[in-house]
This record gives structure tokens, sequence and C-alpha cells, in this order.
């Protein structure tokens, strides 16, 4: 048991160095497209990085496999294990999406904020394999979490390409320009990428609507309502308002493009603070950090 | 066409393509939620040139502001923003203890918060103008919406655009076997990919997707559903809270709660009365050897529910709750009820009850109250402490290192003097206020009162004497009735899949127009869709292959 615990950690480490490396080799490609003359097309180094990241996303699942294994139960019980999980889904939703579209211009972003997110949670928030408490025993822990889990990687996803859309639409329009910008030459155009992120961030919504719904089925089990402004539980209503808002802003005029994009990111950031401020600090009923 | 337009994707998306779509720009990017049909633009100018607008204008203009898209936007983004407080300043709802101490760290802030009804965020006016402005809102969005859908859904596909020019698609295919025959083949091609199709002349008309605003208004009015259930079924809810000693029952009357909060329609009748009796109830712990503590990993409560007049063996346990009686009773909280005896000096039993102590950390050091007004030749209050394996720490203090009851412990510290109770004011069984009274023995005294299971001890001045008789275990329950769950159940199934439906399906329209000529007859395919839709060429150039080959296999 604890062989397979030691087993999953290392394995979380090696999933950081190869991270590593894809990312520094995701940047090289946007680097060299930039000074390039043909400028779209990909280069080699976009090819490595992929396979990389590939092989980083397999050992990733093999250390949160391990780590599910060891502790008998779902790998996402804790803020470590939650972190585990929603950064391998986040790589998931990543590479699932190139069956779609190619996104792999966001490849940097992706690998790099996996790489941080997994560092943190691994020196931060490590905890050993513990027996569930009596309030997590419940099968809503397997549906309530993954989809939240799920909701998270897309949204993370689409948030790194809402950022690309403001510094693309900044580069259109002239407002930034130069060398230090032509990295953006390998992005697509702005009115692409905010229809992108849209359309991944709506994926988001539905798996956003699901955590909310399967939590209060949850609630009601657990703790005798299914809703109780609980601070997790507003915050995951104002994330789901946030983003209902965003769906909205795009069928509104004055609101479409930059603004839209910067409530894109504005969402995801009270998701990454729902999940680290709010599980650490807020006092509630959510106290399964572990820590 | 495309003056109806304006108002059929608004909601959930509307998306560039629109723009292109032979549609003024100004109703592709202004969604209006009002009545559809009149151009948004030129009523909002109407407005502005003409400031006498009347009563009746002020109004219009006002309800007009309101529904819109852009007042709907603002309203949700200032409801998320007014969510926020209420996670950082302790409710009344959820955490009354949290505002209580609030209250005493910060009296000054207290007073301030208080005003602005922070401590009650979710149900103080302000958060609720903000919710019911933005359900107002919607309504006054959906409402003229179902009216133009249902009017859309009886009506034929719109009118072929005049030039085929700026549609996403558009493209001339040869009609070799003539307009004629190409046009049915397209039309039953059409059909089978699930569009309506009408044919006039030589020009076919066909749209498919009208589930897309569907599901976008069913997803809406779920909404709106989900509000009116708890507005108007929350009323007749209720629930309540008590705590259940090992051997001890419940019956469901308004008088056994220790806590009871009444729906505004709540009527006492209505409490259907079972009862539940507690035979045992079995926590499991387990050792963190990391951390060196202790962590509950099971909670099991084995009680016998009596219900009309017959009775059943149950168990409670944490994420099981107990159905009785139109009501479920959850298993929130557990704790020790030591049995404490009083005699007085002739040894005649006074007092001889479990008395509960609430728990203060994991090992369940917990503290607890005895009074005893009668029977004793002075009023008597002990304040006690419980460890279930007490331990003495270096400095000669009592801690509990296992919350099992290893080395079970109460030590008490004792007044005598007034209770308070004679006043006839209510007071907390869990609070003793010695303002009135004189420790006689425990801390501080020349009388220790530490007791082990069956220990006993003599209280100074031939006062009596207090015996650790038992150990009983106690678990605290919510018992609630809540006639929102099926109607807000429902509405969020609806929800759900009205989102599910509007998001997975594509709005399209194809127009197909033959034209004969000397040279060859040809077919012109055109089609725009409603919304964010890259697959719409892929998916039209197949409609259009399959069409030609099906006319010339005929």
């Amino acid at each position: 048991m604890t062989d397979l615990v030691a087993l999953s950690l290392l394995a979380t480490y090696s999933t950081m160095a190869v991270y590593t490396l894809s990312f520094i080799l995701f940047t090289l490609d946007l680097a060299s497209r930039a000074d390039s003359d043909a400028g779209v097309k990909p280069t080699r180094w976009l090819r490595s990085a992929m396979a990389l990241l590939i092989l980083g996303w397999v050992l990733h699942g093999f250390a949160t496999v391990t780590r599910g294994i060891a502790a008998g139960r779902v790998p996402w019980a804790n803020m470590f294990e939650f972190g585990l999980t929603a950064t391998f889904v986040l790589v998931g939703v990543f590479l699932g999406l190139q069956v779609w579209r190619d996104v792999r211009f966001v490849g940097s972003f992706v690998s790099g904020f996996a790489l941080l997110a997994l560092g943190i949670v691994t020196v931060n928030f490590y905890v050993d394999v513990v027996p569930l408490p009596p309030a997590l025993q419940s099968y809503w822990l397997v549906i309530h979490v993954c989809v939240a889990v799920l909701g998270t990687g897309f949204f993370a996803t689409a948030a790194a390409i809402s950022a690309a859309q403001i510094f693309q639409e900044m580069h259109e329009s002239g407002q930034v320009s130069g060398r230090n910008w032509a990295f953006l030459r390998a992005f697509p155009g702005a009115t692409k990428l905010e229809s992108l992120a849209y359309r991944i961030n709506v994926i988001g919504f539905v798996f956003w609507t699901f955590t909310l719904v399967a939590g209060a089925i949850w609630a009601e089990k657990a703790w005798g309502r299914y809703w109780g402004w609980d601070t997790k539980e507003v915050w995951t209503f104002i994330i789901w308002i946030l983003f209902a808002a965003y769906i909205h802003s795009r069928a509104t005029r004055g609101w479409r493009g930059r603004s839209a994009a910067i409530l894109s990111i504005v969402a995801f950031s009270a998701v990454i603070f729902n999940y680290t401020i709010v599980n650490i600090f807020f006092k509630g009923l959510h106290v399964y950090s572990g820590l | 066409m495309v003056s109806r337009s304006s108002s059929d994707d608004s909601g959930l998306e509307l998306s560039a393509s629109d723009r292109v779509a032979g549609q003024p720009a100004d109703l592709a990017s202004e969604i209006s939620f009002d009545a559809p049909g009149a151009p948004t633009k030129d009523r909002n100018r109407g407005a502005v040139l003409n400031p006498r607008l009347g009563l009746g204008g002020t109004a219009r203009f006002l309800w007009r502001l309101l529904t819109s898209m852009r007042t709907a936007l603002i309203l949700l983004v200032l409801l998320a923003v007014a969510a926020i407080p209420g996670s950082l300043v302790p409710q009344r709802s959820s955490d009354p203890n949290g505002v209580t101490q609030f209250k005493a760290n910060n009296p000054e802030l207290f007073d301030f918060y208080e005003s602005l009804q922070l401590f009650d965020t979710y149900s103080s006016p302000w958060f609720s103008a903000i919710y019911l402005l933005l359900f107002v809102s919607l309504i006054g969005c959906i409402l003229p919406r179902i009216a133009h859908h249902w009017s859309v859904l009886r009506q034929d596909p719109p009118d072929a655009p005049t030039s085929f020019a700026r549609l996403e698609v558009n493209e001339v295919v040869p009609a070799p076997e003539g307009v004629d025959a190409a046009l049915a083949s397209a039309e039953s091609t059409l059909r089978r990919a699930r569009y309506r199709v009408v044919r006039e002349g030589n020009t076919l008309r066909a749209e498919r997707g009208y589930l897309r605003e569907t599901g976008n208004l069913v997803f809406h009015v779920a909404l709106v559903g989900i509000l009116f259930t708890i507005g108007f079924a929350g009323g007749f809810g209720w629930s309540g809270q008590r705590i259940i000693v090992e051997g001890q029952a419940f019956t469901n009357q308004l008088s056994s709660y220790e806590t009871f909060n009444p729906g505004r329609f709540f009527d006492e009748q209505s409490l259907e009365p079972y009862g539940v009796q507690l035979s045992t109830f079995t926590p499991e712990y387990q050792l963190d050897t990391v951390k060196n503590a202790w962590m509950p990993i099971d909670f099991t409560a084995n009680v016998t529910v009596t219900e009309a007049g017959e009775s059943r063996e149950a168990v409670l346990k944490v994420n099981e709750p107990l159905s009785m009686g139109g009501s479920s009773m959850y298993l929130l909280g557990n704790g020790f009820a030591p049995v404490i005896t009083v005699r007085d000096s002739a040894g005649t039993v006074v007092f001889s009850q479990p008395v509960v102590f609430l728990s203060q950390d994991a090992n369940l050091t917990s503290v607890g109250v005895v009074k005893i007004p009668d029977g004793l030749t002075q009023q008597v209050g002990m304040k006690g402490f419980f460890y279930p394996t007490a331990t003495e720490l270096d400095s000669g203090a009592l801690t509990s290192s296992n919350p099992n009851p290893d080395k079970p412990t109460v030590t008490f510290n004792v007044y005598t003097g007034d209770l308070g109770l004679d006043a006839g004011i209510p007071s907390n069984v869990f609070e003793l206020n010695t303002d009135l009274m004189k420790q006689i023995a425990g801390n501080h005294t020349d009388v220790n009162v530490i007791l082990g299971l069956g220990d006993s001890v003599e209280l100074p001045g031939g006062l009596g004497s207090v015996e650790f008789s038992d150990l009983k275990r106690f678990i605290g329950v919510d018992i609630r009735h809540d006639p929102t769950q099926l109607g807000v159940g429902l509405s969020t199934a609806f929800a759900i899949g009205g989102l599910l439906i509007s998001f997975s399906t594509r709005r399209r329209r194809v127009w197909v127009v033959g034209t004969a000529a000397p040279s060859g007859d040809t077919v012109r395919w055109g089609a725009l869709s409603r919304s964010e839709d890259p697959g719409l060429s892929d998916s039209v150039h197949r409609l259009i292959s399959t069409a030609s080959d099906a006319g010339k296999v005929n």
C-alpha cells in the first residue's frame, strides 16, 4: 500500500519533469514561429512538444490511478488528489480537443499551467492516503467531483484561448506590435479564437451545471438540505452565474469580443479562487482539503 | 424574415454567422428581449429623440430597459458580486455560532455589518432585489419569445434572400435531369436530414433545429419554476433539531424539539406523530499515524421507528437519512452523555440522568452542565468536562488523547447559590451563569471532583455526593420537511434537458433555387446558420452531394 503511494508520487514528479520539457518545446515553437517568415506553419518543436505532453499525460494517468488504488477509492478526496486529477483531466481535455480542432497553439499555456498547478499541489497540499470521513462516504463523491474536474478542465483551456484572443485583438488593432508580439502570428484570428473559447466554455458550463446539481442532491443527503449558502456553495453559484453572464455577453452588443473574453478569464479565476482560497481560508462545510 | 429573426437566438447565444446572414448589422449584433419583429434600434432612437415620453411611455421605456439583454447581463454580474460578502461574513442561516463569535470579537463592526444585513445576505432586501429584478427581466424576455417561437413553429420556413452572395454556403450545381427532378431530390434529401421543407415554384425553403430555441426557452422557464417553487412551497416547510441519548425516544411533536424553524405557512397539525428511539450509536475511528490524529470513519445509529402503530428497526447514518411521515431525519452530530447521579446527605437520589456533553475537539473533550434546583439544601450547579480517554498533561491539566472511551473521566466545578431559574426566564441548558453562585468544589478548591466511571465523591459541607454512574452516547439530528424538493428537482431536470438540447442543436436554414437555361439546368444552394456553427458548410455540402447522387440514380 505504502509502496503504491510512493510509486504514485514518483510518477507525479516524473510527470512534472516531462511537462517541463513539453512546456519548453511549446514555447520554442511559438518563439521560432515568431522569427521565421513563414510564421504560421508549426515547427518541428511542436510535434515533439505534443509527443512529450502525451508521454507526460500517460505518466500522469499512472500516478492518478495508482493513488486511487492505494487509497481504495476515487483519487479526489482532498485538495492534493483533486489537483492531481484535475490537471490530468485538463491535459486530457486539451489532447482530446485536438481531435475536434487544432488548438495546439495554447499548448504552451496548458502544459505550463498543468506543471505549475501540479507542482503547487504536490509541494503545498500533499497529504497521505487517509480513510474517508463519513460525510464523504457516498457515490456522489464520484459524480459531483468528477464533473467538477471535467468542467474545470474545459474552463481552463477556454480561459487560455480567451487570453490569446485579447492579445490577438490588441495585435490586430495595432495596439501592440513589434517583435515581442510576433508569436501571435502562430495563433488564429481573434474572431476564431472567440468562437473556440465560447464553444469550449459552453461544454464547461454544462459540466458545471451538473456539478451544482449533483452537489445539491448530495448536500440534501448529507446535510439535510439541498442548498444552504455554505461558502463553497456560494462560490460554485458565483462561478455558474459568471459563466452564464459570459454566455449572454456573446449576444449583447458592446460585450462581444474583449469584454466577453475578460469575463471568461474572470470566471475561470473564480474557479481557481474557489479551489484555493475558499478551500483553505473560508469557513464552511466543505472542509476536505486534508490540510 | 429579417426582422423576425432578431430575437431568435438571444439568451443562450448569437453567433458571428448572423452578422453575415444578409441581415442588417444592428439587428444581428443587438439582441433585444422585447417583442420580436420590431427593430430595436429604431425604437431606442425614438425614445432618445423624444424626451417627453409621458407616463405610459416612461413605463414602456423602463420595461424595455429592464428586459434588455444588457440589463440582464449587468444583473447577472451584479448577482455574482453581491453573493461574495455572504461567503466572507458568517451567515445566521448556516453559521449562527460564527455570528455570535463575530459579535463578541468586533462589536462595532458588527453593528455596521448588521445595518447592511450582511449576516443575512441571502435573505436581505438588497440581495433579493437583484435576483427578483433579474427574474422579472427574464420573464419579460421569455414571454414574448415564447409567443414568437410558437408562431414560428407554425409557419413555413422563411423566404430566400434576394442575393445568396452573403450566405455562408452559396453553391451552384448542374441539374442534368432537369430542375424539377433536382428539386425533388433536394427536397427528399433535406427531409431525411430533418429539415422542414416548403416548395414554392422553383424554390425550396428549408429550416431545421427549432429545438434550439425550444430548449433555450424550456431552460429559462425551468429557472423561473425553481424560484416560484421555493417562493411558494418553501413556506410550508419546517426543520427542527433534537438530541437523542441512547435508550431515549423522540416523538415528532413541537415540544420535543430543542430548536424548531417553521416556514411561514407551517401548521402544527401537519407534524405526523411518529417516534424514533435510539438503541445504540456506534462510531468508528482510525488513527492517522502520520498526523497522529484520530479520524472518524463511520457513524452508525441503530434506531427503532414507530410509525402508525408499527415499529421497525432502522439504521441512520451520515449520507443515509431516514424518511418518516413526510419528513426526513439526518444524522448531523454526536457525542457522549455521562449518566450523573447526585444524592443528598441521606443518600437519597435527587438527580440521575444522562447529561449531554458537547464535544470541543477531535478527541471529544466535551463540556456539559448539571443544574439541580431542588432536593438539596441549596441550589447546586456544576460545570463539567468529559474526557473519553483522560491523559494528564505536564501542567497537570487533563486532556483527551483518544475519541474512544478508554478511560472515561468527568470533572466538575461545583457551585452553590442562585441558579437563576426561578425568574421564569428560559435559560440555556448548556450554560451556567455563576454570577450569583459560589464555587465549593473543583479547580482551585480543596475538593477535586475527578470521576472515573463508577466513581463517586462527597461534596463539602455535607451537601451530598456526585457519581459518574454510566456512560451513554447521544446523536444530534435534524428533522426536515421540505416540500420544495419535488418541484425544484423537476424544474432542474427540465433546465438541464433544455440546456443540453439547446446547446447540441444547430439551427440551419437552406434554400434551393432551380434555374432552367438552354446551356443546362442548374440549382443554386444557399445556407446560413443561426448560431455558432462551423460545421454548416460541411453538412450542407454533404446534403448537396447526396441530392445530386440521388438525382443521377433517378
